[in-house]
C-alpha cells in the first residue's frame, strides 16, 4: 500500500485518541489527537507501527492536538523512536502544546527525542 | 461438538407416558451407540428431581409438562433453585402457547411440540448442549480472570508493603511519606534512607506505564536506588550509577523519574538531584511558596552516563519540602481540568503545619476535593520533610 501525497487515513480511531498519517513532502506525518496514558498506550505504539510498515524512512509526530501524555505514552515514542534509529531512519515531534512540552522538560525527553515548534521547522529539519 | 475422548451429554427425560422410554431410545439409538448422548428417565417431576439430586453429571433435562405429582411447570422452578446451570427443554401440545410462555419465563431454554419431531428434537438438543458447552467456557474463563485479578491485587499489596511506613526524625527534623496508588499494580515508590553523620535520603519515583513490567522495573529500581543511596555521598552520583544500571539490557524501554536528596540537619542543606521528575514544592518561612528551579535531568534507563547536576537549598526552621508524583499535579476533575502547578502552590498558602503528617495529609485532601469523586488514574505519592524543633 502506497499512499498519495496530501492524503490522510485513519490508524487508530477511539473514544480518547485518534491517529492519522498524512504524506507531506514524501515525510510521514503521523497526526495524535486526544490523550495517551496507560490505558492506551499500547493502541498508540499499534497504531505507529502501522503507520510504519509501510512508510519507514522518516517520521514526523504531530502532537498539537494532543491534551495529555502520561510516561506509557512516552515510552511508546521513545520505541518508535529507537525503532527508526535502528533503521538509520528520521524521527521528530513536533507542535507541543505547553502541557505536553512541559511534561518532555521534565522527564529529560526533550534531551533525547529531538523537538521543533512547528511541522514545518521538523519538515525541514528531516530535509537537512 | 465433538464426542470423541468424552463423556456422552446425559439427558434426564421426564414423561409419565410410559411409551416415551422406549422410543426416545429406539430413535436416538445411533447416537446412544455414537456415544453422543445418555438418557434418564422419569415418570414425573417429583422423581426427576430425586435423579438431579443423587446424580450430578445430567447435563440437560427434557420434560412434559402435564404429569401427575409434580408437573414440568413446577419442576423448572425447582431446577432453577438446584442448579442454575441447568439447562431444560418443554414439551408442551401443539399450539399451547400459554404454557409455553409460562415455561419460558421460568427459564426453559427452549421447547419442542408433540408430536415429537425427533430431527427437530436433536437439534434443539444440539443447540441446547452448545449452550451448556458455552457457558462452561465462559465460566472457566472468568474463574481464570478472577484468579489472576487477585494474584494482581497480592502482588500490588506487596508492593506497598515494602514502602517504609516508619519514618527517621530527628530533634530537628520530621519526615513522612503516603501514597493513595491507583487501581493497578506498578507506578510510584518512595524510600527514606538513615545515611552516616546522621543524613537523610529522601526518594520519590514514578515508573513509566502500569501492570507486572512496570512493577518488575520498580522493584530492582527501589533495591538499586536504595543500594546506591548507601555507597555514595553525593545524591548525582546515585543517579548515575542507578541510571547506568537500569539502562544496561533495558530493551522494553521501562523508565523512572525520581528526585533523590539528601538532608543534613547539622547545616540545613538540602542536596537535591532530578532524574526527570516535578520540581519539589519548597514552602517558606514567610509562607510564601515556591517549586524549586531545577535542572530537569534526565528519567533514568534511558541514556548511559548521563550528567546529573544537583542544588542545594538551605532549609530553615519553619520551612517544609514537599516531594511528589505526577499524580498530584495530573489529577483531574468532573471536567477535566488537571490539579496543575497553581493548586499545588495554594495548598499552603500561608504557611505549612509543623508536623509531617499533617502536611501530607493536607496534600491529599486538596487532590481529592478537587477531584471529587472523579476516579484516580494515577498513583498519588507525596514525601514531606519538615524543618523545626520537635519533642522525641
Amino acid at each position: 500500500m502506497t499512499q498519495e501525497s496530501g492524503a490522510t487515513w485513519t490508524v487508530a480511531d477511539t473514544k480518547n485518541l485518534t491517529v492519522q498519517g498524512e504524506i507531506k513532502g514524501g515525510v510521514l506525518i503521523a497526526n495524535t489527537a486526544g490523550r495517551v496514558d496507560g490505558a492506551n498506550a499500547r493502541e498508540f505504539q499499534d497504531a505507529l507501527e502501522t503507520l510504519l510498515k509501510d512508510n519507514a524512512n522518516a517520521m514526523i509526530l504531530d502532537l498539537e492536538n494532543l491534551s495529555y501524555i502520561s510516561s506509557a505514552g512516552l515510552r511508546v515514542i521513545l520505541l518508535i523512536s529507537k525503532q527508526l534509529q535502528g533503521k538509520g531512519a528520521k524521527f521528530g515531534v513536533c507542535s507541543l502544546s505547553s502541557a505536553i512540552s512541559e511534561v518532555f522538560q521534565i522527564s529529560g525527553f526533550d534531551k533525547i527525542i529531538p523537538t521543533h515548534a512547528a511541522q514545518s521547522d521538523a519538515l525541514s529539519a528531516i530535509a537537512r | 461438538m465433538t464426542t470423541e475422548d468424552q463423556q456422552p451429554y446425559k439427558i434426564l427425560v421426564v414423561d409419565d407416558e410410559p411409551d416415551v422410554e422406549p422410543l426416545v431410545l429406539q430413535r436416538m439409538r445411533r447416537q446412544i451407540r455414537a456415544g453422543k448422548y445418555s438418557f434418564v428417565f422419569a415418570q414425573n417431576g417429583v422423581e426427576a428431581l430425586e435423579r438431579l439430586r443423587d446424580d450430578s453429571e445430567i447435563d440437560m433435562v427434557l420434560s412434559d409438562i402435564n404429569m401427575p405429582q409434580m408437573d414440568g411447570l413446577t419442576l423448572l422452578e425447582q431446577i432453577s433453585k438446584l442448579d442454575p446451570e441447568l439447562r431444560a427443554v418443554i414439551i408442551s401440545a401443539y399450539g399451547d402457547m400459554k404454557n409455553i410462555r409460562t415455561a419460558m419465563n421460568r427459564g426453559a431454554f427452549d421447547f419442542v411440540t408433540k408430536p415429537i419431531d425427533f430431527e427437530d428434537l436433536e437439534v434443539t438438543i444440539e443447540r441446547t448442549l452448545a449452550n451448556i458447552v458455552q457457558w462452561r467456557e465462559a465460566l472457566a474463563s472468568r474463574d481464570k480472570l478472577v484468579a489472576i485479578q487477585n494474584e494482581l491485587d497480592v502482588a500490588s499489596e506487596m508492593q506497598q508493603s515494602i514502602l517504609p511506613i516508619h519514618f527517621p526524625s530527628g530533634r530537628t527534623y520530621q519526615v513522612f511519606a503516603s501514597m493513595d496508588p491507583a487501581r493497578s499494580v506498578g507506578g510510584d515508590f518512595f524510600d527514606v534512607v538513615r545515611l552516616d553523620n546522621d543524613r537523610v535520603g529522601l526518594a520519590i519515583a514514578d515508573v513509566s506505564g502500569k501492570g507486572v513490567p512496570a512493577a518488575l522495573f520498580m522493584m530492582s529500581a527501589r533495591t538499586l536506588l536504595k543500594g546506591a543511596a548507601i555507597g555514595h555521598m553525593e545524591p548525582k552520583s546515585v543517579l548515575t550509577e542507578v541510571n547506568n544500571l537500569l539502562q544496561e539490557d533495558n530493551e522494553s524501554s521501562m523508565f523512572v523519574t525520581v528526585l533523590y536528596a539528601v538532608y543534613n540537619p547539622e547545616t540545613g542543606h538540602l542536596t537535591i538531584a532530578n532524574g526527570g521528575h516535578n520540581p519539589p514544592l519548597v514552602i517558606r518561612r514567610d509562607g510564601t511558596s515556591e517549586l524549586l528551579t531545577l535542572s530537569s535531568g534526565l528519567a533514568l534507563g534511558l541514556m548511559p552516563d548521563f550528567p546529573y547536576e544537583e542544588v542545594v537549598t538551605t532549609l530553615a526552621p519553619g520551612e517544609t519540602v514537599v516531594l511528589y508524583t505526577d499524580g498530584v499535579t495530573e489529577a483531574m476533575n468532573s471536567v477535566d481540568e488537571e490539579f496543575g502547578n497553581d493548586r499545588l502552590l495554594g495548598i499552603f498558602a500561608g504557611g505549612a503545619p509543623k508536623d509531617a503528617q499533617q502536611a501530607s495529609d493536607a496534600v491529599f485532601e486538596a487532590v481529592r476535593n478537587f477531584a471529587d469523586g472523579t476516579p484516580q488514574s494515577d498513583d498519588i505519592t507525596c514525601l514531606i520533610l519538615s524543618v523545626g524543633e520537635y519533642q522525641q
